[in-house]
């Protein structure tokens, strides 16, 4: 493309010259790419190996002093015993065995397919959640004094703890005759539609002032200008917001199950695990691996959606 | 759309009386534009040249209906600026390119006509036509942002042309090119708008870009801003980097510069 700057006369030269930019940036591209893939997931490996090794080292400190800092007699924080914080190992173990007493099914197959339920409800979730957003977006983006005036009440609706929330949540829509995914999709929604109307509120403000110009200079109606300049800029920044969405909407699907009682679902599985503590500790821990490891590979789902849409747009 | 242009090449495009604009600040009123009157034939290539604040990109925007007068009245090829905007008369063109990183090369082209309703099929045909009158052919399905500085500008020009305006407005388009690429946009300015016969206004703060632009200077003199001298430049068309270089050029840069420092003398005098 410098060419382009010094060519006296582009007609001859700019063909030749100028053609090459996206094949050589493609070639370029791949290993690079493949090079941060590789970068992540060592930066990834060596994370969990720090937490491993901060897990199993407090427990080995605890094990040695008696629960007490060193050299003083201040109890740690939390106890270190097999029944508090069960090994690492003990976990995969746990993982590894038997789901049930009377089952051939592996607790860590039990759990994945609790968590597909959890994870499916999150996805209705979201998706609802990211309809209403958008939606909520467009109407304060279109009726200002609207927007002013529901903001303070869309901030308390996120302040009010879920928790409490919830159970109202699953009496009104059980009342209703719905099975209870849909009160768990509901509550995951709540939680998911507050940051797309955020992010996408903030996007749809933030067009280009000569995008705007331009679209008054050639007469566009309102809406055209709202569609074609506004909605595309807001882009970027819905996704920020769903990227957000998707962690709060996993959150809500647990949550949402705690309250939602009898149903499957990892939330469930992981109450169960709480009740049956004392005789397996190594379960509940299991059950949280699962579920926080499910919810990343969710959230990662999005963020690729995001990076391709995107894609295009840079270099 | 050159074919009418012989006839009524004499006839009035564009056509002010009176025009003021006041913005009111927090600091108070701001006299921006004082009792301009001008008249742009059909078909001229005419500058706007001042310091800034003299109110020069105001004036381009009251001309495209864009800032509406305090005073004043605008008519476009007979009817009212507010009109000439509704029935599509003008291309404009910024400092910054301004495309949509979202579309391609040739979807950013479209866009007017996208807006206008015109029908896929020809949008696409027009646009590609546009695209080979600024030599874009071949980066029609690039992003913006796979282009040049210099090369997003003339997209932004094609752009600019798409509807094929009456008036063509343009907002220190070269303001944020190099040398070099400036000079040699200026050329392909002076080319399209021979090969188009559309009428420009374009605004600067370089006195050899307007020189050898146009047909006629404006300069203009800030605070309030107004009209402080008309320069008609009586070099031929097509000029080339050769017409740099002519006696005639250099002595018409000269009578605009000595013209542009009478409007600055006073107020760099009371520094």
């Amino acid at each position: 493309m410098a060419a382009i700057r010094t060519a006296p006369r582009p007609s001859a030269t700019a063909a030749p010259q100028a053609a090459p930019p996206s094949p050589a940036r493609a070639r370029r591209g791949r290993p690079q790419h493949l090079g941060r893939v590789l970068r992540d997931l060592g930066t990834a490996a060596l994370v969990i190996a720090a937490a491993l090794l901060a897990w199993e080292g407090y427990k080995a400190l605890g094990q040695a002093t008696g629960d007490l800092v060193p050299l003083t007699s201040v109890p740690l924080p939390v106890a270190t015993d097999d029944a508090a914080m069960p090994h690492v190992w003990q976990v995969l173990a746990a993982l590894a065995g038997p789901a049930s007493t009377a089952s051939d099914q592996t607790l860590l197959a039990y759990y994945l397919q609790q968590t597909s339920v959890t994870l499916r409800e999150a996805a209705y979730g979201l998706a609802l959640g990211a309809v209403v957003g958008v939606l909520l977006a467009l109407l304060m983006r279109q009726l200002p004094w609207l927007g002013r005036a529901s903001m303070p009440w869309l901030v308390v609706s996120q302040t009010i703890p879920l928790v409490a929330l919830a159970p109202i949540v699953v009496v009104w829509i059980g009342g209703a005759g719905f099975p209870s995914w849909v009160a768990v999709t509901v509550i995951s929604a709540y939680l998911a539609f507050f940051p797309v109307t955020l992010n996408t509120a903030t996007g749809l403000l933030s067009a280009d002032a000569t995008h705007v110009e331009l679209m008054r200079s050639v007469a566009a109606s309102p809406l055209q200008t709202l569609l074609l300049v506004r909605v595309p800029a807001a882009v970027p920044s819905f996704f920020t917001g769903l990227r957000l969405a998707a962690t709060a909407s996993v959150v809500g699907a647990v949550v949402g199950e705690l309250s939602a009682g009898a149903g499957l679902g990892i939330g469930r599985a992981i109450l169960t695990a709480a009740y049956y503590y004392s005789l397996a500790p190594a379960n509940l821990y299991a059950a949280v691996l699962v579920a926080s490891l499910a919810g990343v590979v969710f959230v990662q789902v999005i963020a690729l959606a995001e990076r391709l849409v995107l894609s295009k747009r840079e270099n | 759309m050159s074919t009418s242009t012989a006839s009524t090449s004499t006839s009035t495009a564009i056509h002010l009386a009176g025009i003021s604009k006041t913005f009111s600040t927090s600091s108070g009123d701001v006299v921006a534009l004082d009792d301009i009157d001008l008249d742009i034939p059909q078909g001229a290539f005419v500058s706007l040249l001042g310091p800034s604040g003299c109110g020069k990109s105001t004036l381009l925007r009251v001309i495209g209906d864009l800032v509406t007068p305090t005073a004043g009245t605008v008519q476009v090829a007979g009817t009212s600026a507010a009109e000439a905007r509704r029935t599509r008369q003008y291309g404009m063109a910024f400092q910054a390119p301004g495309l949509m990183d979202w579309r391609t090369v040739r979807r950013n082209v479209e866009l007017p006509l996208q807006v206008q309703g015109v029908g896929r099929a020809e949008r696409r045909q027009r646009a590609d036509e546009m695209l080979e009158l600024v030599k874009l052919t071949q980066f029609a399905d690039h992003r913006p942002r796979q282009l040049s500085g210099g090369m997003q500008q003339r997209v932004a020009i094609a752009r600019a042309l798409a509807m094929q305006p009456r008036v063509l407005l343009m907002d220190e388009p070269l303001g944020a090119l190099d040398e070099m690429n400036r000079e040699h946009l200026q050329r392909e300015l002076l080319r399209i708008w021979r090969a188009t016969g559309t009428t420009v206004v374009f605004v600067t703060h370089s006195i050899p870009e307007a020189v050898f632009l146009s047909t006629e200077v404006v300069v203009m003199s800030p605070r309030p801003g107004r009209i402080a001298s008309r320069i008609p430049v009586d070099l031929p068309y097509p000029r080339t980097d050769e017409t740099r270089l002519t006696d005639e050029f250099q002595a018409a840069e000269r009578h605009v510069r000595e013209r542009l420092h009478a409007v600055l003398e006073p107020s760099t005098a009371g520094l």
